[in-house]
C-alpha cells in the first residue's frame, strides 16, 4: 500500500497525543507544575495537528464534516466522532490544569478511556479491511494501542523530568516497560504477516481449477490509481534493513536511555530532561519508520490481478 | 446510509461474463469510458492524456491471463504444458456484502434496496479512498480531477432510461461487446436468462473467500480440442493425381 505521508504523520502524532493525554488523565503529573500545563496543551495540539493532517489527502476536504455521519457502519466515521467527543474531557482537563492547577479524577479518567477507544477505532480502520491480509488481524489494534501508550509514557517521563518530579524513576521505568511491550506486540504483528495469503491469482480469476494463473497482458501499460495506491511495495531487502533500524532506534535506544534515567534518578533536572527528550525523539523516529513499513509492506488482494506485484 | 440493505434485494442486477467467448478486444472498456465520461456524475478524467505518463479513471478493465494446466483429470482445457489464454474483463461486481459500502464514512457509497446496484453519491464523497482500499477486486478508481470515487453504475442511466430504444437499455459494455461475451440481467430471478446461463455453465464468483458475495458471475472457458487432435496441414501427396494433373505431375517429376 502507498505510504501516504499525511496518514503516517496523523497516526503517529495523534497516537503520541492520545497516549500523553490518557496518562495526564490519570493524574500522574502535578497539575500545579508549569510542565504539566504545557503537557496538556501539547497533547491537544498533537491530536489536533494529526487530525488536520489526516484531511490533507482527501479529494474534497471541504465536505469532511460528512464523515461524522456513518458511525453505525464505518470505523473511519467512528474515529471522527470519537475524536470530537474525546476533545470534551481533554479540553476540560487541560482547562482545569492550566487555569485552576487541579486534576479532576472523573473527567480525567473519562478522557483516558476515550483516548484509548479513539486510538482503537483508528486502528480498526485498517484492521477491518479483509482485502489486506497483514492488517486484518487483532494484532493491528494491539500494536496501535501499544505504540500510543509507549509514546505517551515516554512523553510523560519527559514532562515529569521537566517539572522536576520528586521521584522520576517510576516514570522512566514505566515508560521503558511500555516501550518494550509495544515492540514485543509489534514483533507478534510481524509474525502473523507470514500467514499464507487469503487470495491468490487462482482465486482472483476463478481459474485455479484449470491450472496455474499468470498475467499475460496487463489491462493498462502505465500506472493507474490502483497500482499507485495498492501496488506500492518496498523491496524485501530494504524492508529488513528498515525494520532493523526501527527496532534499534525505536526500541533499543529509548529503552536503554529510560532505564538509565530510572537508575540515575537523582541526576540533576536538566540532564534528566535531555535524556528523556532524546528517548522520546528516538522512539518517535522508530515509530515513524515502523508506520511507513506498516503501509509499504502491506499487500492488497487486488495485486493478485497484476503480475510482478506478487510474492 | 452506508449500512447494507437489511434484506436480500428483490432484484440483483448484474453481469455475467463469458470467459470462453471474450477475445480481449477492449471494446467494452472504451464503450464504458465513452458512456460514463458524459453520463452520471463527474467526467472520468485523464491525467496527461497526451503525455508520456498517461493515466486516468476507467470503470472496466480487461486483463489477459495465461493458464498453465497442471492437472490431468481427462478434461482438456489446455494440455499440460500448453498454456490457455483467457481474456478477463473486470468491473464492479455489485457485491451483496459490499465492504466498500460499509467502510464509507460519509454515506456516499450505498447499495440500492430495489435492485442491488452499488453507487457513489458524488456530492457526498470526500475522496478519502477507503472504499477503494476495501474492495479486493480493484473495482473503484478515484477521479483525480474531481476528487471523488468512480465506479461501475451498471449504466443506471441507460437501463431505466425510457428515452432509449429497448435494445439499448442495457449497460454500454454489454451493448457493445462484439462477441456477446457480456450479459446483463437479474440474478435473483432463477428463470432469467443470466441465471440459467450461470446454472448451465457453472458460473462462479471471484475470490469467494473474501466474503463479499459478488452478484456478477463468470462463466469458465469450455474444454477445447487437444492441439494434437486438431487438423494437421496435409503433407504433399500426388499419388492419386489423374488426367491432366497426373500428366503435369509426371512431367514435373522428370525435370
Ligand atoms: S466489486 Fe468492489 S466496488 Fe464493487 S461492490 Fe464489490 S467490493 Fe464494492
Ligand atoms: S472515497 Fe468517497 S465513496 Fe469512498 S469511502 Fe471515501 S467518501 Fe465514501
Amino acid at each position: 500500500m502507498h505510504p501516504a505521508f499525511s496518514i503516517i504523520i496523523f497516526t503517529t502524532l495523534s497516537g503520541l497525543g492520545y497516549g500523553l493525554a490518557a496518562l495526564l488523565g490519570l493524574g500522574l503529573l502535578d497539575p500545579a507544575q508549569m510542565a504539566t500545563k504545557a503537557a496538556h496543551v501539547i497533547a491537544l495540539a498533537l491530536i489536533g495537528g494529526g487530525l488536520i493532517s489526516s484531511t490533507l489527502h482527501l479529494g474534497n476536504p471541504q465536505r469532511a464534516w460528512r464523515a461524522f455521519s456513518q458511525w453505525r457502519s464505518s470505523w473511519l466515521s467512528r474515529e471522527g466522532v470519537l475524536a470530537i467527543f474525546t476533545f470534551v474531557p481533554l479540553t476540560w482537563s487541560a482547562w482545569l490544569a492550566v487555569f485552576e492547577s487541579r486534576w479532576e479524577p472523573v473527567i480525567g479518567t473519562a478522557g483516558t478511556l476515550l483516548c484509548a477507544i479513539t486510538v482503537f477505532s483508528t486502528s480498526m480502520i485498517y484492521a477491518s479491511l479483509k482485502s489486506i491480509d497483514s492488517w486484518h488481524s487483532p494484532w493491528t489494534p494491539a500494536s496501535y494501542l501499544g505504540f500510543s501508550a509507549a509514546s505517551g509514557a515516554t512523553a510523560t517521563a519527559l514532562f515529569a523530568a521537566l517539572g522536576g518530579a520528586e521521584s522520576l524513576w517510576p516514570f522512566a521505568l514505566g515508560a521503558a516497560v511500555l516501550v518494550a511491550v509495544a515492540w514485543a506486540i509489534k514483533l507478534g504483528w510481524r509474525e502473523q504477516t507470514g500467514r499464507p495469503p487469503l487470495s491468490t491469482p487462482e482465486t482472483a480469476t476463478g481459474l485455479g481449477h484449470l491450472g496455474t494463473v499468470r498475467e499475460l497482458e496487463p489491462p493498462h501499460m502505465t500506472d493507474n490509481y490502483l497500482t499507485r495506491e495498492m501496488g506500492f511495495r518496498v523491496g524485501r531487502k530494504h524492508a529488513r534493513k528498515l525494520w532493523l533500524i526501527a527496532s534499534v532506534v525505536g526500541c533499543g535506544v529509548p529503552v536503554v536511555l529510560l532505564i538509565g534515567l530510572a537508575v540515575a534518578a537523582g541526576a540533576p533536572g536538566g540532564a534528566a530532561t535531555l535524556v528523556s527528550l532524546a528517548a522520546l525523539a528516538s522512539l518517535m523516529a522508530g515509530i515513524l519508520v515502523e508506520r511507513w513499513l506498516f503501509f509499504a509492506e502491506a499487500r492488497h488482494a487486488v495485486m493478485n490481478y497484476y503480475r510482478g506485484q506478487l510474492s | 446510509m452506508t449500512s447494507l440493505p437489511r434484506h436480500e434485494t428483490p432484484k440483483k442486477l448484474g453481469l455475467v461474463i463469458d470467459l470462453d467467448v471474450c477475445v480481449g478486444c477492449h471494446a467494452c472498456v472504451v464503450a464504458c469510458k465513452e458512456w460514463n465520461t458524459g453520463g452520471y456524475g463527474a467526467t472520468l478524467s485523464d491525467q496527461q492524456p497526451y503525455g508520456a505518463d498517461v493515466s486516468g479513471a476507467w470503470l472496466n478493465r480487461v486483463h489477459g491471463y495465461e493458464v498453465m494446466p497442471d492437472n490431468s483429470d481427462g478434461v482438456v482445457i489446455g494440455e499440460a504444458g500448453e498454456a490457455r489464454v483467457v481474456h478477463f474483463p473486470k468491473s464492479c461486481l455489485h457485491c451483496e456484502d459490499a465492504p466498500c459500502v460499509t467502510v464509507c464514512p460519509t454515506g456516499a457509497s450505498y447499495k440500492r434496496e430495489e435492485d442491488g446496484i452499488v453507487l457513489v453519491d458524488e456530492d457526498k464523497c470526500i475522496g478519502c479512498g477507503l472504499c477503494a482500499w476495501s474492495c479486493p477486486y480493484g473495482a473503484r478508481e478515484m477521479d483525480l480531477a474531481a476528487g471523488v470515487m468512480k465506479k461501475c453504475t451498471l449504466c443506471i442511466d441507460r437501463i431505466y432510461n425510457e428515452t432509449l430504444e429497448e435494445v439499448d437499455r442495457v449497460p454500454s459494455c454489454v451493448r457493445t461487446c462484439p462477441t456477446n461475451a457480456r450479459h446483463f440481467g437479474d440474478l435473483a430471478d432463477p428463470t432469467s436468462e443470466v441465471s440459467q446461463m450461470v446454472a448451465e455453465r457453472g458460473g462462479f464468483d471471484l475470490m469467494p473467500e473474501q466474503g463479499t458475495r459478488p452478484v456478477n458471475k463468470y462463466l469458465p472457458p469450455r474444454p477445447r480440442t487437444p492441439l494434437s487432435a486438431c487438423a494437421q496441414p496435409a503433407v504433399e501427396d500426388t499419388a492419386d493425381a489423374a488426367g491432366f494433373f497426373g500428366w503435369v505431375d509426371r512431367m514435373l517429376d522428370r525435370i
